[in-house]
């Protein structure tokens, strides 16, 4: 017993250590989404490229996509945009764009500017989808199963790692479960 | 012993007060203003109160109040639009959990996950005391109790006392 006293500080010091050094590398602006598993709140908006047209969650794809929260303000949904441009055009997943606080104007010019990777994008000027996706600033990207249940959260900008490691195998991973 | 007694009262009334003004996260500085119209000034007071309770989820540690981001910006209103419709506290604080969880609490809820928030402190001060009391009762037996010397030891003691007498 006072052997293993005589290792409590060694002990208690490691512990510490292995903690610390794993905190290192935790990102403390990724907040863990409750929202994983949750079907996709409800919603009648306009979107960017339909004009009047009010469209809600039963004209989203009924198979697995990714929703993509953007804005013609945010730098990191540009830079991220080659890759979701190249993914569309490699038929991967439809993608479904979320404009976040944004003007429709800007929006539309920014898509002209830059190429649009979406089928359509819901336009979200007062943020209150954004509320309910538990979104807390663009960009952000959602992989949505076939009956419209949100299955994983990507938060910040996709690079190719990102892209390679985390979105694909989610999308993988629900692609083989409803065998779509 | 008495010592003892006081010295632990003040640790322990350091730690509460620690502990209190760790509850109290309103303190921070107001940076936003908003032009919200309330029916009664006690909506005004719990529209208050709410926005300086939960923490802005873009910033790292700021509260609704405090923020001028986006996202913050839009919680307050709709805060306001909850408290005009006549919503409880315990529904508008559901609403903010089921969107951005234990994260947008300053006071978080008492789950198993937050158990270690709640009462770690608590516990790294038991653990501190414990050993404190220790060290003081193992110093207070190897000082206080008088050592008899049986006849040997009595006799060595003598020869070495006389060891050092003869050097000199």
């Amino acid at each position: 017993m006072s052997r293993l006293k005589l290792f409590a500080p060694v002990i208690g010091f490691l512990v510490l250590a292995v903690m610390l050094w794993r905190g290192l590398y935790l990102d403390p602006r990724t907040l863990p989404s409750v929202l994983i598993d949750k079907p996709l709140p409800d919603f009648e908006l306009q979107t960017v490229e339909l004009g009047d047209q009010i469209i809600g969650k039963a004209d989203l794809p009924d198979e697995p996509f990714l929703l993509n929260v953007w804005g013609s303000y945010c730098l990191p949904c540009l830079q991220e945009n080659p890759i979701l441009m190249a993914a569309a055009e490699q038929d991967v997943v439809p993608i479904v764009g979320v404009n976040y606080k944004d003007k429709l104007n800007l929006a539309q010019l920014w898509l002209e500017d830059n190429g649009s990777p979406f089928e359509f994008s819901i336009l979200d000027e007062s943020g209150r989808l954004g509320i309910d996706l538990g979104v807390y600033g663009a960009p952000e990207t959602f992989v949505i199963d076939g009956n419209g249940v949100i299955r994983y959260k990507h938060i910040g900008v996709i690079d190719y790692e990102a892209w390679e490691d985390e979105i694909m195998p989610a999308i993988a991973a629900v692609k083989a479960e409803t065998g779509q | 012993m008495r010592r003892f007694f006081k010295q632990g009262f003040f640790v322990l009334a350091l730690f509460c007060a620690v502990l209190g003004a760790q509850l109290n996260p309103s303190n921070t500085a107001l940076a936003a203003v908003d032009t919200f119209e309330f029916a009664t000034p006690e909506q005004q007071q719990r529209f208050r109160r709410m926005s300086d309770e939960f923490r802005c989820p873009m910033c790292q540690n700021t509260n609704l109040t405090g923020s001028n981001g986006g996202v913050a910006e839009d919680l307050r209103r709709e805060i306001y639009l909850m408290i005009i419709d006549g919503k409880t506290d315990d529904e508008i604080e559901q609403f903010m959990f089921e969107r951005y969880g234990d994260f947008v609490f300053y006071r978080p809820r008492l789950t198993i996950e937050t158990i270690l928030l709640w009462f770690g402190p608590l516990l790294f001060f038991i653990m501190g005391a414990w050993i404190v009391m220790g060290i003081v009762r193992r110093a207070k037996a190897s000082s206080s109790e008088p050592v008899e010397l049986n006849e040997v030891e009595q006799e060595r003691l003598r020869n070495l006392l006389d060891t050092v007498k003869d050097r000199d």
